[in-house]
């Protein structure tokens, strides 16, 4: 009755953030057959609001394989996607409120000693040095010099971009209403506009993931988070790291501009299931925060707040792997809160599932089995 | 007469000490409730009926208001009554609104407070709708507006010799009260056409008396020899190369382009509503055809899409000071009667009336002074369109070509228009003009930049209104 157009194609994606625009190229530079449904515009959720940080420290070790994969993709970056996306390795730097923090610093170094993440302890007479800027309170802090920090807003578009050139069907302003499996492919719906069938799906919507992995019986129990940013006028220059404190609490980093964007947990507040913003208590906090750690800041003024949607999972790890319901069905989300760097690498695992039923890299923490551990014995029908 | 109970909880909150919200204010009083006023400004009157501060000589007001003398006078000596019954908070900003708090920047003590309402009324006027030319950021170029504030509140003129350019009819009232101050007004340079406004008198007569004062000003402009061009298509601010400042502008007049000499302009075309505080309340959105923009909704009373949130005034779409007096009054009727009220309801329909009415009115008025829609073909790719963040016609052009950008917050976020201090405020609609050419839309489809706290830049140390021990993030 509508002019619904059909599509017929080898892998569907859901999802036009940095983890699905990753997995369209992935798959493109493949040769596969993809489409791509994003509700909104590609890269205007989490992946293009985040912070920018582009950091390997402090990542559980679990996911290091995964975030040196990724390291390896942003060195690329430009004969990735086609621009630079304002990406530079200017150093990590986590600093140490505490003689305690200095030794979590020293263990996570000992911890990741088989990643080859340079890390470099700085403290006393050196930090006051290198970092004359650092409030009273930093006692030291652990550099990860080849860590850094890119603009999302350019990067997870570009991404998008790349993978249309790469000959990728990307339909934004599409959202997905319906998926089902009509026993021989995924179908999905968007509206009255289209339908696209393919065998394999990956599911890569972010923090809006968890109904469809419910609708093929993997209910889990992803809740969304609103980080709060904001942004201060351009400062003169003075500081090249991007910061970050060991227990967490705010992150910040200039730009060559001369902005400061600053980020914190903090609770932010949901506008609606969409969008968010930050919350007065969580401007509040990063205030105190930020003048503590750069007390040149006091006199600077915030333009802008912000705050976006991201999916976390319990234990802070993201659902990476195959469905263990149904065979063709592939999840990438719940990054909770560190997706932006180890993104494009998820995006090229998903390509490997899809070809090779197996990544090269090991992504056993990230499996959805993690959630149904009384299921996992029963044999397969 | 004494409020009823609904009220008692918490006092409802004026945004903005202009007509609309003074006269809010004295409706709400008159009703026995104690609003809380607040203005960004350190002297209520708003934008048009502006005070110079005290500590300036007083002039009187047929200096600074002219035929608005009597109005003006009206709408001061309205508030300065309220003063004892009203909790008016001067030199104010609010900066933030969220779950049923305001927060607000109090400009001379440097510090923040959140204040809590129980109902609000939205009374935040209008600032300049710029549309650059290349040169306008010269110093010795002025918005309208500014030029207009200088005048009355600073009581001094931006330059000797000052050409007008735009279009609106502030264009020829601020030439105008110019030229009566005595500065030497070089031109008045309108890219309206006559023949629009011959076409828009019908309309425009629905409101005689504001008709003959804009034929009283351009008589008045014309008898005193000032040049004054019709259809003109502003080409450029010429600057002094040595003093770095303006030194004349040129058009075109449709057969071949002019120049004259001068050391000041002002340019302006007409204005734009202040909506972001509409916006950070959750407002519900439409394209107004009438005022070109994306404006909250609200009913013939003034209830916005949000229970308990109302709009007043220019804030809301462009109707002009008398019509902010009549809106402000029967928004707060509205505030009222939904809270159980007993209010005249002949009064609220009566100022309904004579709003509908006024609409006639502005629809003749656009038709008179509309906002040039080839503006964008012409604007060159040098022109800075943002000066916050230096972007040029040019750059957004080649953010479309390249990235596909065809909507506000996608070329925002692409390009970094509206990124800086003013969030948009000054370059929004003239990014959203290009954006609009460049991709062959009409200007309602590329939408309007999202509001996001702060309304205007604060303080760091001051963004620290509730303190809060959570932390712990991500
Ligand atoms: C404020 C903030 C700061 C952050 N800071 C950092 C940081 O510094 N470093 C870091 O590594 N990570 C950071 N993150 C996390 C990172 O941004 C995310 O983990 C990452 O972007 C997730 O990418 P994604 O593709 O899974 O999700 P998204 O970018 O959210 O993409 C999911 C997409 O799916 C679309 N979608 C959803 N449902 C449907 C549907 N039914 N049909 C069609 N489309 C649909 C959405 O519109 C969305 O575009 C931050 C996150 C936030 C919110
Ligand atoms: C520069 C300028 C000059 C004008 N000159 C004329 C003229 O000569 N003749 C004419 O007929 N019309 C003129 N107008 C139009 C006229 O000002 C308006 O029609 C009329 O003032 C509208 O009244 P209002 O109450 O809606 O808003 P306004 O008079 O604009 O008052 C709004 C008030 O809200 C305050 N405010 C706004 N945002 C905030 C915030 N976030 N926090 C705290 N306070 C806030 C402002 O400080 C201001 O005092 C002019 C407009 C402008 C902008």
């Amino acid at each position: 009755m509508s002019g619904r157009k059909t599509l017929r194609t080898d892998v569907a994606i859901v999802g036009g953030g940095i983890v699905g625009a990753s997995a369209a190229l992935a798959l493109r530079r493949m040769g596969i057959g993809v489409v791509l449904l994003e509700r909104d515009l590609c890269g205007s959720r989490s992946s293009g609001v985040n912070y920018g940080g582009v950091r390997r420290q402090g990542r559980p070790v679990s996911q290091l394989p995964l975030a040196q994969r990724a390291h390896r993709i942003w060195g690329n970056l430009r004969e990735t996607i086609g621009t630079d996306g304002e990406y530079l390795r200017s150093g990590h730097f986590k600093i140490a409120r505490s003689e305690a923090d200095m030794a979590s610093l020293e263990r996570y170094r000992a911890q990741s000693r088989d990643f080859d993440l340079g890390l470099e302890l700085i403290s006393d007479a050196r930090l006051r040095e290198r970092c004359p800027w650092l409030g009273t309170r930093a006692v030291g802090g652990s550099l990860c010099a080849e860590d850094g920090q890119a603009n999302p807003r350019l990067v997870s578009p570009a991404f998008a971009l790349a993978a249309q050139r790469a000959g990728a069907q990307i339909f934004e302003r599409h959202k997905v209403d319906e998926v089902a499996h009509d026993g021989q492919a995924f179908i999905l719906r968007s509206g009255n506009a289209l339908e696209v069938h393919a065998p394999a799906l990956l599911n890569c919507a972010g923090a809006w993931a968890g109904p469809i992995a419910t609708e093929f019986g993997e209910e889990v129990p992803l809740q969304s988070g609103h980080p709060a940013m904001a942004v201060t006028e351009p400062l003169p220059f003075f500081m090249n790291w991007s910061l970050g404190v060991e227990g967490g609490g705010i992150y910040c980093r200039q730009v060559a501009r001369g902005n400061l964007v600053l980020g914190g947990g903090g609770k932010g507040i949901a506008l609606d299931a969409d969008r968010a913003r930050s919350d007065r208590d969580a401007i509040a906090s990063l205030s105190v925060q930020a003048i503590e750690l750069l007390p040149a800041l006091r006199h600077a003024h915030f333009i802008r707040t912000w705050s976006g949607t991201e999916g976390y999972l319990p234990d802070r790890q993201p659902v990476l792997g195959p469905s263990r319901t149904t065979p063709g069905l592939f999840h990438g989300f719940g990054f909770s809160g560190a997706g932006f760097q180890i993104g494009p690498a998820a995006g090229e695992v998903l390509a490997e599932l899809v070809r090779d039923g197996r990544s090269s890299t090991p992504i056993d923490a990230f499996s959805i089995e993690r959630f149904f551990p009384e299921e996992t014995t029963t044999s397969p029908p | 007469m004494t409020a009823p109970s609904s009220f008692s909880a918490l006092q409802p909150v004026v945004v903005g000490a202009g007509p609309a919200g003074v006269r809010a204010a004295q409706a709400l009083v008159a009703h026995g409730l104690r609003p809380v006023v607040i203005d960004e400004a350190s002297r209520a009157g708003g934008q048009i009926y502006r005070r110079p501060p005290s500590s300036l000589a007083e002039r009187s007001a047929n200096v600074l208001y002219g035929f608005e003398a009597r109005r003006a006078d009206a709408v001061h000596t309205a508030f300065d009554a309220l003063r004892e019954r009203i909790d008016y908070r001067a030199d104010s900003l609010v900066w933030n609104a969220q779950g049923g708090r305001l927060d607000v920047l109090h400009g001379p003590t440097r510090s923040t407070s959140s204040v809590p309402y129980g109902q609000l009324i939205v009374a935040t006027g209008a600032t300049d709708r710029v549309l650059p030319v290349p040169g306008w950021t010269l110093p010795g170029v002025y918005t309208l507006g500014g030029a207009q504030v200088a005048l009355k509140f600073q009581g001094c003129a931006i330059g000797q010799r000052v050409v007008f350019m735009g279009t609106g009819p502030l264009l020829y009232l601020v030439a105008y009260q110019y030229a009566k101050a005595g500065a030497k007004v070089a031109a008045v340079l309108d890219t309206s056409r006559l023949a629009d406004q011959l076409a828009a008198t019908p309309a425009m007569l629905r409101q005689p008396a504001v008709f003959a004062k804009g034929v009283y000003y351009v008589a008045w402009l014309r008898a005193h020899g000032v040049a004054l061009h019709g259809g003109v298509r502003p080409l450029r601010v010429l600057g002094d190369a040595t003093e770095n400042r303006v030194a004349g502008v040129a058009w075109h007049d449709g057969q071949e382009e002019r120049t004259l000499a001068c050391d000041a302009v002002g340019f302006g075309y007409a204005l734009r509503s202040e909506t972001q505080l509409a916006d950070l309340l959750g407002c519900r959105f439409e394209f107004a055809p009438l005022h070109r923009a994306h404006l909250p909704v609200r009913d013939a009373a003034g209830r916005s899409s949000v229970r308990g949130v109302y709009l007043a005034g220019d804030g809301a779409g462009i109707m002009g000071a008398d019509a902010a007096e009549w809106a402000g009054e029967r928004a707060a009727l509205a505030l009222l009667a939904d809270g159980g009220a007993a209010i005249d309801a002949a009064r609220a329909a009566m100022l309904e009336r004579k709003l509908h009415k006024l609409g006639a009115f502005r629809q003749g008025l656009e038709r008179a002074f509309p906002v040039p829609h080839d503006w964008a073909a012409h604007a060159p790719d040098e022109l800075v369109v943002c000066r916050c963040e230096n972007i040029t016609a040019g750059t957004l052009r080649q953010t479309v070509a390249e990235n596909g950008a065809d909507e506000m917050n996608r070329l925002k976020a692409l390009s970094r228009v509206g990124m800086g201090r003013c969030q948009g405020r000054m370059c929004g609609v003239a990014a959203a003009e290009i954006l609009a050419h460049a991709t062959g839309q009409p200007v309602q489809q590329v939408g309007r930049l999202r509001g996001q706290a702060p309304i205007k830049p604060i303080p760091i140390h001051l963004a620290n209104t509730a303190p809060s021990t959570e932390g712990a993030g991500a």
